[in-house]
């Protein structure tokens, strides 16, 4: 028997592999393809304080090995989540990690944070500062997690009003990564997630527009994975902190990579869309991996990168 | 209830230029299915492309599944080429169908502009096969791109075709053909309007239900990057907001749609 469990801050989980926030839906629509239940915790998609469309379509389009979102975190608003949507997530019986968004002010992550302190169905928080599809009143402001300082404040704000496990996720959009994952820890996260989408472009030649409605989007996808599995490692090497790793993971060999990189445990994201059903294949090749190299326990794998 | 399947191909067809049908075998799938809803295709194993491309189930024959499309880019050209004997990763059956009126008050109207077709032969048999026939009004920009017009004739329903160019048929676009149609007004009862096509033949629709007083269903298309409801990619403006075409559609009734406004 191998292990799999593992625990970033007081989160235990049964296997280190989890859904991407916002590639999931709301769970139920993955529950013809696989077994709910065998994730090792589910994020859920960000919610902000209040409801949000989103952005118009066009939100998607492909792109050499990737695609390009701008989804622009459409979501009930956090009142409606926790009435409609949590108790249902609650059902399947795995922890349940509440990613948080902003989206005029990062001061709407302390309210949210609040709300949800008190809710034992909430497992942990994952603080999403990274996501690039938000139009703000100021296009060319900087996300918190593409500053160290404003990374620094929200986290340390934040740790004031919740005791649940803190997952800040990052943006790979920026020069160097470890200085910003240093910051979270300096201000007490329990672990980092890395990395959100990439902000990309694609342009149709035929009516010489933008492909979608926002211009700019988020980049996933295999296209970025050699990115995510660099930022993993110097992240790892640098900074003494669980790392959540993703970007381009669709199967066990992918899987691995970031295990070996550095990171504690994986999330998948647009892998989802392609097979539905990939987490439990991925879950059940780590362990046959595990097993072909006599490993007995997941821990061994994490930054076993050889030299 | 939808399944992941690695289905057959029986018979991969040219239909004319530029179109192409292919018969599948596809087991567990077809007893699910109702018309309108659609499959979600991964073409090659590998990552060009990517995502898997939705299409509307055609026709359904025991184990046997129908799609017909158009060849347009990458996926659709890859898919021209598959062979007899090889196999396909579906997805399906996926989204919500046509409602259907199971009242002989009503006289179907199938309008389907170019490829819009594809999941109105469906819809067709399915009514047929409940005791209605439907009235058929197929419209393309020229005679060749005509589709699947002997398989509405075979199952008795009255066709009408239209085309731009006025190589065959009523000359003209489909919607004017439907005008045309309401107007003789000699049914003896309501009319309901099922419509696929291009997005300005659905606006058009839009209007003309409204101006003849009759209900309408479409089925819309969006860019999809799942076809489960999990990315929220394909959403389309309603009266209740955005909803995802391929979830919450997509076949949606044509009053729910905010048409100036998509
Ligand atoms: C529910 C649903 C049912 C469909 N049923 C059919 C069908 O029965 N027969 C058929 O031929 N096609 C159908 N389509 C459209 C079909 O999915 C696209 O033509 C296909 O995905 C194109 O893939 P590609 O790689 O060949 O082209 P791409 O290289 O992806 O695109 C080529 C061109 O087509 C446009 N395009 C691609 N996908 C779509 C889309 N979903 N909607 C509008 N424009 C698009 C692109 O913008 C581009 O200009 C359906 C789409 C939906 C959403
Ligand atoms: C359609 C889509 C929606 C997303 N929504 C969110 C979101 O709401 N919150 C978030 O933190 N990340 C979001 N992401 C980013 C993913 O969680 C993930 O970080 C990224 O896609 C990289 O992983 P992947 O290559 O496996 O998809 C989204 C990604 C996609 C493709
Ligand atoms: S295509 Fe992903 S939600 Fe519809």
């Amino acid at each position: 028997m191998v292990s799999l469990k593992i625990k970033i801050g007081d989160l235990k989980l049964n296997n280190p592999v989890m859904n991407a926030s916002g590639t999931f839906g709301w769970a139920e629509e993955f529950k013809d393809f696989l077994e709910l239940k065998r994730l090792g915790a589910l994020i859920t998609k960000t919610i902000t304080l209040k409801p949000h469309r989103g952005n118009p379509p066009p939100r998607t389009c492909e792109t050499p090995a990737g695609m390009l979102n701008c989804i622009g975190l459409e979501n009930p608003g956090i009142d409606n989540f926790i009435k409609e949507k949590l108790p249902l997530l609650k059902k399947i019986g795995i922890p349940i990690v509440v990613s948080i968004g902003y989206l005029e002010a990062p001061e709407e992550l302390i309210l949210l944070a609040r709300h949800l302190n008190s809710l034992k169905e909430v497992s942990a928080l994952e603080l999403n500062i990274s996501c690039p599809n938000i139009k703000t009143k100021a296009p060319h402001q900087r996300l918190v997690s593409q500053d160290p300082v404003l990374t620094y404040k929200i986290i340390k704000r934040l740790r004031r009003v919740t005791h649940k496990p803190l997952i800040t996720k990052l943006s790979p959009n920026v020069t160097d990564i470890t200085e910003i994952a240093q910051a979270a820890k300096r201000a007490g996260t329990d672990a980092v997630a890395l990395i959100n989408t990439l902000t990309g472009m694609s342009i149709d030649i035929k009516n010489r527009r933008p492909r979608l409605s926002l211009i700019t989007a988020g980049l996933s996808g295999p296209a970025i994975r050699p990115i995510a599995i660099r930022m993993v490692w110097q992240v790892y090497q640098k900074v003494k902190i669980p790392i959540i790793g993703m970007g381009g993971i669709i199967d066990m060999p992918s899987a691995i990579e970031f295990f070996l990189a550095g990171a504690t445990a994986i999330a998948i994201g647009t892998a989802n869309f392609i097979n539905p059903g990939v987490i439990s294949e991925i879950i059940e090749g780590i362990r046959g991996y595990l097993k072909e190299n006599k490993m007995k326990d997941i821990k061994e794998l994490i930054g076993a990168l050889q030299g | 209830m939808a399944k992941q399947i690695k289905a057959r191909i029986i018979e991969s067809l040219r239909l004319t230029l530029g179109y192409h049908k292919l018969l599948l075998s596809a087991e567990g799938i077809t007893q699910l299915a109702r018309p309108g809803q659609f499959i979600n295709i991964k073409v090659c194993q590998d990552y060009e492309p990517l995502l898997r491309r939705p299409f509307s189930i055609h026709r359904i024959k025991d184990a046997y599944l129908e799609i017909i499309f158009k060849i347009v880019g990458k996926a659709t050209e890859l898919l021209s080429k598959k062979d007899q004997g090889d196999y396909l990763d579906i997805i399906g059956p996926l989204g919500k169908g046509f409602w259907i009126f199971d009242s002989s008050a009503w006289v179907p109207i199938l309008v389907g502009g170019g490829i819009g077709i594809a999941p109105l032969l469906f819809l067709g048999e399915y009514l047929k096969h409940l005791g209605f026939l439907s009235i058929v009004l197929i419209g393309a920009k020229k005679k060749d791109e005509i589709l699947a017009e002997e398989d509405f004739r075979r199952i008795g329903c009255k066709v009408k075709v239209s085309t731009e160019d006025g190589s065959r048929g009523f000359k003209g676009k489909v919607t004017d053909l439907l005008i045309k149609v309401l107007k003789k007004g000699s049914f003896p009862k309501e009319a309901i309007i099922y419509a696929c096509g291009p997005r300005r033949m659905l606006e058009e629709i839009n209007l003309i239900s409204k101006r003849y007083r009759v209900s309408a269903q479409v089925s819309l298309e969006e860019h999809m990057a799942c076809g489960i409801g999990a990315c929220f990619g394909c959403v389309v403006n309603t009266r209740d907001g955005y909803k995802r075409v391929c979830k919450d559609g997509p076949v949606f009734n044509i009053d729910e749609i905010v048409w100036n406004n998509l």
